[in-house]
C-alpha cells in the first residue's frame, strides 16, 4: 500500500514479545486444552452473535480472551506512554484486506497463530503447508503492490 | 475462573503482539517487503513464539488433561486439501495488503486507526462467509491434493 516507511529492526523485543505469544498459547493449552488460534477464537465470538457453521461452543473463555487482546495496548500505554503503530490509510484496500483475511482463515482453518505458532509447535504437516502458502502469498502481494504497481 | 483466565491469556498474547511489533502493520508489511524496506523482526517473533510453545506444549501434555477441561482437543487431521491451501493463499494476500492478521487486528482496534476500524468488521464478514462456504459441498474436505 502507499505507506513505505522505514521501521527499526528490533530483534530482542521481537523475540521477547514472541515468547509472550508462545506463553499465551501454552496457557490456553494447559487451561482449556485448545489451540490458541485467533481466527478460531473469533469464530467463537461470531457464533455467539450470528448462526455460524462450525463455531466452537466453549465461548466463555474465547470472549474474554478477545477482551484481553484489546486490553493490551492500554497496559502498554500506561507503562510506557506510547504504542508504535502505523496502519495503511487506504480504506478500500483495508476493507479488501479484511475480507480476504477473514475468508482465507475460515477456509484454511487458521491464521498466523493457529497454523503458525501452535501448528508449527505441534509439528503439524498441515500447518506447515498453510504457513508456507500464506507467507509466500504475503511476500508476493507486497512485491506486486510496492515494486510492480509501485505504491499506486 | 474460566473467563478470568481467558482474559489473562488474551492479555499476555496482546502484550506479546505489541512488544514484538506484530501489532504494527508497518512492521509486518516491511517484513514482507524483501525487495524494499525489509525489516526481519517478525522472524524473531515467530521464532520466540514457536520455540516457547514447542517446549511448553510438551510440558503441559505430560498431564492427563488440561486444568479446566476434561481432555485436550487438538486437531488430528493431517490432510493437505484444497480449502487449506486456497484459504491460506487468500489469507496471505489479505495480510500482504493490510499488514494485519486476526490477532493484531483485535489488539489494534482500541487505538482506533481508520484502517483498523474498516479492516476488523470486514474480517468478521469474511470469517462468517468463509464458515458458511466451508459447510457447502464444494469445499467439503474430501479431495486431498496429493
Amino acid at each position: 500500500m502507499e505507506m513505505e516507511l522505514q521501521t527499526t529492526f528490533t530483534p530482542w523485543s521481537s523475540l521477547a514479545g514472541g515468547g509472550l505469544i508462545g506463553l499465551s498459547a501454552v496457557m490456553v493449552m494447559g487451561l482449556f486444552g485448545r489451540i490458541a488460534g485467533i481466527s478460531g477464537i473469533t469464530q467463537g465470538f461470531l457464533g455467539a452473535v450470528l448462526p455460524t457453521p462450525g463455531s466452537p461452543r466453549d465461548r466463555d473463555w474465547r470472549l474474554t480472551f478477545l477482551l484481553g487482546l484489546m486490553a493490551a495496548p492500554f497496559a502498554i500505554l500506561l507503562a510506557s506512554g506510547t504504542v508504535a503503530h502505523s496502519v495503511p490509510s487506504n480504506l478500500p484496500g483495508m476493507a479488501t484486506a479484511g475480507l480476504l483475511v477473514g475468508l482465507g482463515t475460515a477456509l484454511g482453518s487458521g491464521c498466523t497463530s493457529g497454523h503458525g505458532v501452535c501448528g508449527l509447535a505441534r509439528l503439524s504437516r498441515r500447518s506447515l503447508a498453510a504457513v508456507t502458502t500464506f507467507m509466500a502469498a504475503g511476500f508476493a502481494t507486497v512485491f506486486v503492490l510496492r515494486h510492480i504497481l509501485g505504491g499506486a | 475462573m474460566r473467563p478470568a483466565l481467558g482474559f489473562l491469556s488474551g492479555l499476555v498474547f496482546g502484550l506479546g503482539l505489541v512488544i514484538s511489533g506484530m501489532a504494527n502493520p508497518a512492521k509486518v508489511l516491511n517484513f514482507l517487503d524483501l525487495a524494499g524496506t525489509w525489516d526481519p523482526s517478525l522472524a524473531f517473533v515467530m521464532a520466540g513464539a514457536t520455540a516457547t510453545a514447542f517446549l511448553g506444549y510438551r510440558l503441559v501434555w505430560r498431564r492427563a488433561a488440561p486444568a479446566l477441561e476434561t481432555a485436550f482437543d487438538v486437531p488430528t487431521s493431517t490432510r493437505i486439501d484444497r480449502p487449506l491451501i486456497a484459504g491460506a493463499a487468500l489469507f496471505g494476500t489479505g495480510w500482504g495488503i493490510g499488514g494485519f492478521c486476526p490477532g493484531p487486528a483485535w489488539t489494534a482496534l482500541p487505538l482506533l486507526a481508520p484502517g483498523t476500524l474498516i479492516f476488523l468488521p470486514a474480517m468478521l464478514v469474511g470469517l462468517w462467509l468463509g464458515a458458511r462456504a466451508k459447510s457447502l459441498d464444494i469445499f467439503a474436505p474430501k479431495r486431498a491434493l496429493q
